[in-house]
């Protein structure tokens, strides 16, 4: 087990480090912030004199050099934009989209294990049919056109969500229902398929002749050996839940990291794009040393 | 040499193909599904030719005028763009990008994650481990993000989108290749043309690649979806397909402005690629099933690990 997760942080951290020289290369090519910034009758000398400040006149190397001693000292650079350390404007960013993640990621877990059993117990039944439904839609609409379509039935014909912003927790209502939609028709399609196998496992039918009851032996016999698959599943939707996000936070003007990156890269911010790309490759990783401590504590086969 | 592998159905290729149709046909489903894609790709083939011009061509008394309203005429059916366009010509025309990108991506992540999967596989165990190690890390980080970098570093053209979304499909089917061929390569035909002495080259292609073909198959008719939703995602944010080429994606961002006053310029290129997508979908479903009957006992194999085969 710990030998599981210290191979997994290695390659983690070696694929960290790939994408941050990718990233910053990448990023160093996209243009000259200092044209960018500038109005747009700087003259030449105070062109020079700005990226001298930043540092932008070096050899790409030196700057390279720089910048990761820089972040040995747990430094990531200022934001050009916003004259901010690069960090905090992250780390603000994720204080919007952390509780959106956690919030739909629940509502998802719930829904998911709840519906996905019970289509499994009766399939082909009310459940099973709507469960697939949904699963359809998630899998085939895209969520930017989800998102319109509901601002134009919720906000704009019955006036009762606002179309954008922050503030209320009426705004939050439209940017969690259009992120819950994909990962939820997809775990509840996992959940419904390793439940379906685990209800024939030959311990269900022992339960069944002792005369466990149909909620007892769902909820407490099936599903746990069932939760397996569903916790890998959920792993990988935390990628695309941020997929998500991004698309959700432009239209609903939520101001989470999704919009943070898009917005940072169209002005060239390059810390703040670095930083960010570096935050949550790290939460990713450190989501899925949860996720293997959860499948170990789940099942104790894998332990040793 | 005898060919041990034509024991598989492979054959007899005329009748194989109409048991197949008559499959497709008696799934209702599936059927509409397929005929959907094929009327679909036919506007993306012949729609650029025929109806160019009425896309492009103005009439400003049109300008968002509403939908279901024969007074501009027989293409305004669908009502007319921000710029008096009618919309059905553009949808149709924009059939041919939006199709042309994803196919281009999915094929060629298809045949590059293929065939390093098939050679990966082949040479076993530890070549195969670090190459899906490679892929789990791809895949762990959100591919928007990664697609929205290099896209804007590259600047948004046609053959840039399609290198992107190919790189970030690649791990798909070299994780899925890799597998197979890892259980393939070990059955007992492959070892008997291996005593026979056939070549390494004639093994892969001509002995394990026709087993994993089908499931791949089934996968890139899945991906082409996925593939086409990122796209018109991309085209959405405004670094995907710039004008005047169009896309559905593109049509839905170019409508969003109008939302208030004009909710079919967002609304007709959405539910074009909703219905698209559908199609796709329910037919990988039908595929996965009806390709390869051979093959069922491997997806009800991964149902019970609790795969994500299910789309």
């Amino acid at each position: 087990m710990t030998k599981m997760i210290g191979q997994r942080a290695i390659a983690s951290l070696l694929s960290l480090l790939g994408l941050m020289i990718l990233v910053f290369f990448l990023s160093r090519l996209t243009g000259d912030p200092a044209v960018l910034f500038l109005p747009i009758d700087a003259t030449e000398q105070m062109k020079e004199e700005f990226r001298a400040l930043h540092g932008l006149d070096r050899p790409i190397i030196e700057q390279f050099g720089a910048y990761v001693w820089d972040l040995l000292h747990l430094d990531f650079g200022d934001s050009l934009r916003k004259a901010r350390p690069a960090i905090d404007v992250v780390l603000e960013a994720y204080t919007w989209t952390l509780p959106l993640a956690l919030i739909t990621m629940a509502l998802v877990m719930v829904a998911a294990i709840v519906l996905g059993a019970l289509a499994a117990f009766k399939v082909g039944g009310f459940f099973d049919r709507l469960v697939s439904i949904v699963s359809l839609v998630g899998a085939s609409a895209p969520d930017f056109w989800i998102a319109i379509v509901a601002i134009v039935i919720f906000s704009i014909n019955f006036g009762w969500l606002p179309t954008s912003g922050v503030g209320t927790p009426l705004h939050w209502v439209l940017p969690i229902a259009v992120l819950f939609i994909r990962p939820f028709g997809l775990i509840v399609q996992v959940v419904r398929g390793s439940m379906l196998s685990a209800l024939g496992a030959a311990y269900v039918k022992t339960a069944r002749a002792k005369g466990v009851k149909n909620r007892p032996l769902i909820f407490v016999h099936t599903l746990r050996n069932a939760m397996l698959p569903v916790i890998t599943v959920m792993g990988d939707q935390a990628a695309a839940l941020l997929n998500g996000a991004v698309i959700v936070e432009t239209i609903f003007g939520f101001p989470g990291i999704g919009k943070l990156m898009i917005d940072s890269i169209l002005q060239r911010d390059f810390n703040v794009v670095l930083t960010a790309i570096m935050v949550t490759a790290i939460a990713i990783f450190i989501m899925n040393i949860l996720i293997d401590i959860a499948y170990g504590v789940l099942d104790p086969r894998i332990r040793q | 040499m005898t060919d041990l592998s034509s024991a598989k159905p492979a054959d007899i290729p005329r009748s194989e193909s109409a048991a197949l149709l008559a499959m497709l046909w008696r799934d209702k489903l599936a059927f509409v599904s397929a005929v959907m894609l094929l009327v679909i790709v036919l506007f993306a083939v012949l729609g650029p030719a025929l109806l160019g011009d009425a896309a492009g061509a103005q009439n400003l008394r049109g300008r968002n005028s509403p939908p279901f309203d024969l007074a501009h005429g027989w293409a305004f059916v669908l009502g007319g763009d921000s710029l008096g366009r009618p919309m059905l010509p553009r949808l149709i025309v924009a059939a041919s990008s939006t199709m042309g990108v994803a196919a281009g991506a999915v094929l060629s992540a298809l045949v590059v994650g293929a065939a390093f999967g098939l050679v990966a596989g082949y040479l076993g165990k530890n070549v195969s481990q670090v190459i899906m190690r490679l892929a789990d890390v791809i895949m762990s980080f959100p591919s928007l993000l990664i697609a929205v970098v290099v896209l804007y570093v590259l600047g948004p053209s046609i053959p840039n989108l399609v290198l992107v979304l190919a790189i970030t499909r690649i791990p798909i089917y070299l994780r899925t290749t890799c597998a197979e061929v890892l259980e393939v390569r070990e059955r007992m035909f492959v070892q008997a043309a291996t005593v026979m002495g056939a070549s390494h080259t004639r093994i892969i292609l001509r002995h394990i690649l026709p087993i994993v073909a089908p499931t791949l198959m089934t996968i890139a008719t899945l991906d082409f979806a996925f593939v086409m939703l990122a796209e018109s995602s991309l085209s959405f944010l405004g670094i995907g397909i710039q004008p005047p080429n169009i896309t559905w994606g593109l049509m839905v961002s170019q409508g969003r402005p109008y939302l208030s006053s004009a909710w079919w310029l967002a609304f007709w290129p959405g539910l074009m690629i909703v219905i698209t997508a559908l199609s796709l979908n329910l037919l990988s479903n039908w595929m996965r099933v009806a390709l390869d009957p051979a093959q069922r006992w491997r997806l009800e194999a991964r149902s019970t690990k609790g795969g994500t085969a299910n789309g």
